[in-house]
């Protein structure tokens, strides 16, 4: 099963308001790609030499925050009521 | 509406919930903000908590709350990929002492109703972004341009709390720091649970798993009976799924895959995906616990145990709450809310379970970084297993003979002997 299968089963209340933000200039220094790893949702791919990143399926474990060493992604947390809403857990 | 709390909780969590519900019980007026629609909706873990700390506020708490089994079966399997070796613990007691399966969506909201019923307000949908400040002392929080001013407020948002190093109280994790588990619930009818785990009634089964499943990285799979599905993820290490290149959606379904984890879940279907971040650093990297006007418990303050063998997050996360929120009971009688005031809270921690048993599994976490755990030793119980129960024609040599053969290429026995010694200091 697909991570973007698995995703189409949860419920997202989606904002328009975008909660992750990236700093591309500080992605050339970039070898590791980190966040292409550590993201368990895979919001970020890796395409033509550079990270692709959307939001929509954000599971909001932070760990792609956590592991960027280059300090290129600003995280906060959507606004209230917005995001993932977990039905099991 | 109130215009200044008494306390303000971030979180509606069991450590926010718990915190909630002592303390407006005992008069105060008590503010819960929940960033999630409803509380629960950011929440997921593996799938149990142990229950003394849950019956201490709630009595009899299985009769009413949404608990899904309780745990009567406990498995720990080493896993190779095509070979498997359990210990399989299994009471027929029933008794609160039991591991309580629990879906964190339904249960979160239950804690919730307890405290709101106690006299706190719970508002959902509200995301704390931020602290006010008085004079340098914490005095509220803000979400967005509203602002909600109390004499304390108490972190309970969780392990990727913002609001905790935005405090000065922690700093920022590494990816060496937590681990992270991601699961999914797929639902199967009842009977075949029961059928399949060999359960009864509410009876459930905790399957724990170490070795092939995360590629011998540290970390492990899991498998929970809930009523009418299963909870099946996997927990790895950060630093590791970075360093090898590896994802752990990748892990879970390779997991899925493995033939006993397949024959498990066969027939079922997945109906939701879910990843957190569980703070592993166990008492080496403690945040500062109270600061003017704040305290953190919980998740946020990396209140978490894990030994391989004991999980504790959520029942050490309620008495954290609850001695928060004792503390906070205390200061509002002195009418001070100051560090010195707040620090009775690391006190009640250090007397109480919570800190002692971080001190007693002080060593745990390095000694789970020992890649041979899962990689090693599962290979080489299961070989030696092999060998003793199947027979491929070859003469059989003594047990002690054989464990050296399963031993040879692999480890030394000075290695083992080393091992061995540091897991009798650090389990």
């Amino acid at each position: 099963m697909k991570v973007e299968e698995k995703l189409a089963l949860n419920k997202f209340e989606i904002d328009r308001e975008v909660h992750i933000t990236i700093d591309e200039s500080k992605c050339q220094e970039c070898k590791l790609n980190q966040c292409v790893y550590a993201c368990p949702a895979d919001c970020y791919v890796f395409r033509d030499q550079h990270v692709t990143f959307s939001y929509e399926g954000c599971l909001e474990c932070g760990s792609c925050r956590i592991a960027c060493d280059q300090g290129a992604i600003r995280w906060v947390n959507p606004r209230g009521g917005f995001g993932i809403c977990y039905q099991y857990g | 509406m109130i215009n200044k709390f008494d306390a303000i909780v971030v979180g509606a969590g069991p450590a926010g919930c718990a915190a909630a519900y002592v303390m407006a019980k005992a008069g105060l007026q008590v503010l819960v903000l929940e960033r999630g629609k409803y509380p629960g909706a950011k929440n997921m873990w593996g799938g149990a908590f142990y229950g003394p700390v849950m019956e201490e506020l709630f009595p009899n708490f299985w009769n009413e709350a949404p608990v899904e089994r309780s745990v009567s079966r406990h498995v720990i399997s080493l896993l190779t990929e095509q070979e498997s070796l359990s210990v399989d613990f299994r009471s027929d007691r029933v008794d609160k002492n039991r591991g309580f399966i629990v879906l964190r969506a339904k249960f979160d909201q239950w804690m919730a109703k307890k405290a709101e019923r106690a006299g706190a307000i719970v508002a959902s949908g509200l995301e704390a972004d931020d602290l006010l400040y008085d004079q340098g002392v914490v005095s509220g929080v803000k979400v967005g341009a509203e602002t909600f001013p109390g004499n304390v407020v108490i972190l309970a948002d969780g392990a990727n709390s913002l609001l905790a190093s935005k405090a000065g109280l922690r700093k920022e994790y590494s990816p060496y720091d937590v681990k992270q588990g991601v699961k999914e619930v797929i639902k199967l009818p009842r009977e075949v649970i029961e059928e399949r785990f060999q359960l009864k009634g509410t009876e459930g089964s905790a399957l724990e798993f170490i070795g092939s499943c995360t590629r011998g990285l540290p970390g492990g799979g899991f498998v929970y009976t809930n009523r009418d599905s299963l909870s099946v993820g996997l927990v790895v290490q950060l630093a590791t799924v970075i360093e090898n290149r590896v994802k752990a959606s990748d892990l879970l379904e390779d997991f899925k895959k493995h033939p006993v984890i397949q024959g498990l879940i066969k027939g079922g279907e997945s109906v939701e995906y879910s990843a957190h971040l569980i703070p592993v650093t166990g008492l080496k990297v403690l945040p500062l616990l109270a600061k003017d006007g704040i305290l953190i418990t919980g998740d946020a303050a990396g209140l978490v145990l894990g030994t391989g063998l004991i999980l504790e997050g959520a029942n050490f996360a309620m008495a954290s709450g609850i001695a928060a929120a004792e503390t906070v009971i205390k200061a509002r009688e002195k009418g001070n809310y100051t560090q010195a005031t707040l620090g009775h809270y690391e006190e009640l921690l250090r007397k109480g379970f919570v800190l002692k048993e971080l001190q007693t599994f002080k060593k745990a976490p390095a000694f789970l970084e020992n890649k041979r755990i899962y990689t090693t030793y599962p290979e080489m119980a299961c070989d030696m297993a092999m060998k003793i129960f199947e027979n491929d024609g070859t003469l059989r040599k003594g047990t002690f003979k054989t464990l050296r053969d399963s031993m040879k290429g692999r480890i030394s026995m000075w290695q083992l002997f080393a091992d061995a010694l540091r897991a009798k200091e650090s389990l």
